[in-house]
């Protein structure tokens, strides 16, 4: 037995270092420091969380406003999924893919551009007051509306993708059985179309959920008097408040934990998988009247696509030109070409780029060990992995920051704690740590599809384990494993909301220097990084698409 | 060439192969044969190193492989679903041994090209091999097995994945190739009929245990035990009882009121309760009327060209099977069941399903 097992263990020992020290080892410290008093264990962080109106308004602000988050953001998504799958139009498979484009936006650059374009001195703003002659601001962009919509126009893509992936996948053979048995388009719809897509559904309303429980900058910029859970643990964390911090980490991680439950025991639950050779998806449906469904989607991905012009927009303002007026009143290539001149300026870029690149080379060894054990390693320790593994999906940024501030900020090398907080490592660990299951998910399907006779084959024909593992293995599921990794790596160099609490001014992230620049009322400086980031996430994805497709055909 | 020493392996409680010993020798094609969960394939995992033995020993020459990885015993495998790298070419996957091992570069060309041309792949060589069709595909993944050159081959049901018509014809090529290249080869199987083909010996396999290890005709005259003789063709069974024995023949009284002479296998002593195994081609149809043969009523009548099949129902309601020709007996008609001149049943005891 010992014999065959032995390659897992290799294995099986990094991973799980990785997974106890660096992903539930600094949690279990947040959990203590949640009961740490003065003189011993106490409750009295969670008496003063409960005791308090503004938190238990903050807890059920953050609860709510993510259900309806959900709520909008799928009856955003998936109508539009069913229009570009099921309607055939001119214009169909460009808008279908522009539909997608909010993918491309960084949650902070999609705040920022929802500020210039909607916030009280917006361009739409701006315009509808002058259009109708009012006086003031027809609305204000500010409290839970505001939120609501940052969130919606962020987060319908994940129902548009989910379903119009499921769409492709659902057999049109099943509708066709449901018409034979008489079924209406209607009841067709209710009882087989939905249910089938009821796993795709529920995910992205999970995903949805959880994100949006995370989500910081939204409620930080358009917050207003608006508390949520994650916006109360930044200000306590500034406040030095160390025990409330610790509390409200606490709350918002088991929230979310919860609900990620649910999502596991539901996907548990509905799997369907469909038997034998199938139809194929059903193709979009030709004839009837065409131009007002251009029209409306054109329309529609206009809308969508008004922040990114935007952003471009104010990036071309250069800086103290922009105060009054409702459009910038000079536009130049200044605050790109600066970037080039003031080396200060390119520090973030390459700081976001260097930071990104080493978290996701960490992130692509590790999925690859963590994978491998999930999909061929036996009995119970798998279980074990497969938990932790998605356990950083269930924290938010701001808590995976404070867990690592509070676990490396003192050097006690026999308690397994450095400090790193200050250093550069900090904030790629974060982000590595963020990406863990994001990266391991991809390469897991992956190796799922790799047939284990291959590997087999290999050690027949004499190929050392690191070979096989090289020769064989690497090569099949490195289209899975590059995916994932393409997103970590977007994510990372966007990501905000762990990074504005581990900076430090020599390591700052482009996203925190964008913020920065805001605050100094350099709009166009602010909106250049926004658009840096912005075309750095399209050609990793435009590249990443080539490759990964070209792969192995 | 290949010894295998009470091999067992036990999964929980399960005992998948149960104590497994038999010897090939060198040159030889052996078919490891028996329905599915027989512990054949565990048996064939256990020689190539995929399995761990729970005890026992495999010996390979006169090296004992057991405690070796699969890298290191030297033996080639061909897999059910060929196990082909989807990322390399016909010619790099059949490299992959020679590089594995380290072979000189200059040393890899000439064998690669050796062991497609034996695979009849060579015009192959730079195909994908997603573009290949099954037969060829089995053909790269046999020449990949081969090209390293190993002292012994191992084969999982490789033709399974092949229709019907493809099958016989590679069956017959890889004999033959195999034969030319004087190959010790072990093969495993369910199909009877390509044990049969391609086997000098036959080891059959039931419940983890080796019941029976010979040549193809010697199994199918002379089965072991019941189980041998009902999966290996066709077999009836008609109930009896051992009237004498006179060394390994005896004479049984069949229920039904005919003697017959027949082989009596171990436990089958004068007195005892037997079952009396004969093929259909043993048998023969006569008039209802004549003197002591077996009585029956014909049910279906089978055409397979050469010969017709007969159903023929005996007075205890057994179905039995009968090779003929073509309009010897009509369904619904009486007939009679007599043994051929020379045909040689076999009596098994009773108890022994």
């Amino acid at each position: 037995m010992g014999r065959i097992r032995r390659p897992h263990l290799a294995l099986a020992i990094p991973v799980a270092v990785v997974l106890l020290w660096l992903v539930l080892y600094p949690n279990l410290f947040v959990l203590a420091d949640s009961f740490r008093g003065e003189g011993g264990a106490t409750t009295e962080h969670y008496a003063r969380f409960l005791g308090s109106a503004s938190e238990r308004e903050a807890l059920w602000n953050s609860v709510w406003i993510s259900l309806a988050s959900v709520l909008l953001s799928g009856l955003i998504g998936i109508p539009l999924a069913f229009l570009f799958a099921r309607r055939d139009f001119p214009g169909r498979r460009v808008f279908g893919a522009l539909a997608a484009m909010p993918v491309l936006l960084p949650p902070l650059v999609g705040t920022i551009s929802f500020m210039f374009l909607y916030g009280e001195s917006g361009f739409l703003t701006r315009g509808v007051q002058e259009l109708l002659g009012m006086e003031r601001a027809p609305w204000r962009l500010s409290g839970a509306w505001a939120v609501l919509l940052v969130h919606a126009y962020t987060m319908y893509v994940y129902f548009y993708l989910f379903t119009s992936a499921g769409l492709s996948r659902l057999d049109a053979g099943y509708a066709e059985a449901a018409a034979a048995l008489g079924a209406g388009r209607w009841t067709t719809l209710r009882r087989v179309t939905l249910p089938m897509l009821a796993p795709a559904i529920g995910g992205a309303a999970l995903l949805v959920f959880m994100t949006s429980m995370a989500s910081f900058s939204a409620p930080y910029v358009f917050g207003g008097g608006f508390r949520v859970l994650t916006t109360q643990l930044y200000n306590s964390k500034l406040n030095g408040e160390d025990g409330l911090v610790a509390v409200e980490a606490v709350v918002l991680v088991v929230t979310s934990l919860v609900f990620l439950w649910l999502l596991q025991r539901y996907e548990g639950k509905r799997e369907y998988t469909g038997a034998g050779k199938g139809l194929g998806a059903a193709p979009p449906a030709r004839g009837g009247r065409t131009w007002p469904l251009t029209l409306g989607s054109a329309l529609a991905v206009g809308f969508l696509l008004l922040p990114h012009a935007t952003v471009l927009l104010v990036s071309l303002v250069p800086e103290g030109t922009w105060t009054i007026q409702a459009l910038p009143p000079e536009y130049s290539a200044e605050n790109y070409t600066r970037l080039a001149s003031e080396p200060e300026r390119l520090v973030p870029v390459l700081n976001s780029l260097k930071m990104a690149t080493l978290a996701t080379l960490a992130n692509v060894v590790f999925a690859y060990a963590a994978a491998y054990l999930l999909a061929r390693g036996k009995g119970r320790s798998r279980g074990w992995v497969s938990a932790l593994v998605v356990l950083p999906w269930a924290l938010p940024g701001t808590v995976l920051a404070v867990a690592l501030a509070s676990t490396f900020s003192v050097d006690r090398p026999l308690a397994g704690r450095f400090v790193l907080v200050g250093t550069f490592a900090i904030l790629p660990l974060a982000y590595f740590i963020r990406n863990i299951p994001l990266v391991t998910r991809a390469a897991l399907a992956s190796f799922r599809q790799l047939d284990p006779a291959l590997e087999e084959a290999a050690a027949s024909l004499g190929a050392s384990r690191l070979t096989t593992a090289r020769r064989v293995v690497l090569p099949l599921v490195l289209p899975g494993l590059a995916a994932g990794a393409l997103l970590a790596f977007v994510t990372a160099l966007g990501e905000f909301v762990a990074s504005i609490l581990l900076y430090t001014h020599r390591t700052r992230p482009i996203s925190v220097e964008m913020l920065s620049r805001l605050r100094g009322f350099d709009f166009g400086g602010a909106a250049a990084y926004g658009m840096i980031l912005i075309l750095l996430v399209a050609v990793v994805f435009a590249l990443g698409g080539r490759n990964v497709s070209g792969g192995t055909g | 060439m290949l010894r295998l020493e009470n091999l067992t392996r036990r999964f929980g409680e399960t005992v998948a192969v149960d104590g497994v010993s038999l010897e090939v020798p060198a040159g030889e094609f052996l078919t490891l044969l028996g329905p599915s969960g027989c512990g054949k394939t565990t048996t064939l995992r256990m020689i190539a190193g995929f399995e761990t033995p729970t005890s026992g020993r495999v010996v390979v020459g006169d090296r004992d492989v057991s405690a070796l990885p699969p890298q290191k015993r030297d033996v080639g495998m061909v897999f059910q679903n060929y196990a082909l790298c989807p990322h390399l070419d016909v010619w790099e996957n059949v490299a992959f041994g020679l590089k594995s091992r380290g072979d000189r570069r200059d040393g890899i060309g000439p064998s690669v090209d050796r062991a497609l041309a034996l695979a009849e792949m060579g015009p192959y060589a730079r195909r994908r091999v997603q573009a290949l069709s099954g037969g060829q595909q089995q053909r790269v993944a046999l020449a990949r097995a081969l090209a390293p050159e190993p002292p012994l081959l191992l084969l999982d049901e490789p033709l399974s994945n092949l229709d019907a018509a493809l099958r016989e014809r590679t069956r017959d090529e890889l004999r033959a190739l195999l034969k030319r290249l004087g190959m010790t080869a072990i093969f495993v199987t369910h199909d009877q009929e390509e044990a049969f083909a391609l086997s000098d010996r036959i080891a059959v396999l039931d419940r983890g245990r080796l019941q029976q290890l010979g040549a193809p005709e010697e199994l199918y005259a002379s089965p072991a035990n019941a189980f041998v003789a009902a999966f290996l063709g066709r077999a009836n069974f008609i109930a009896g009882t051992v009237e004498s024995a006179d060394g390994a023949m005896g004479i049984v009284r069949l229920a039904a009121g005919p003697a017959w002479r027949a082989r009596l296998a171990a436990g089958a002593s004068p007195g005892a309760a037997v079952r009396v195994m004969a093929r259909p081609e043993s048998l023969r149809i006569t008039p209802a009327d004549t003197g002591d043969a077996l009585r029956g009523t014909v049910r279906d009548r089978r055409f397979a060209g050469a010969a017709t099949f007969y159903h023929v129902e005996l007075g205890d309601g057994t179905d039995a099977l009968v090779q003929g020709r073509p309009g010897e007996a009509e369904p619904g008609g009486a007939v009679g069941l007599a043994l051929h001149d020379g045909a040689e049943p076999v009596a098994f005891p009773a108890e022994r399903a």
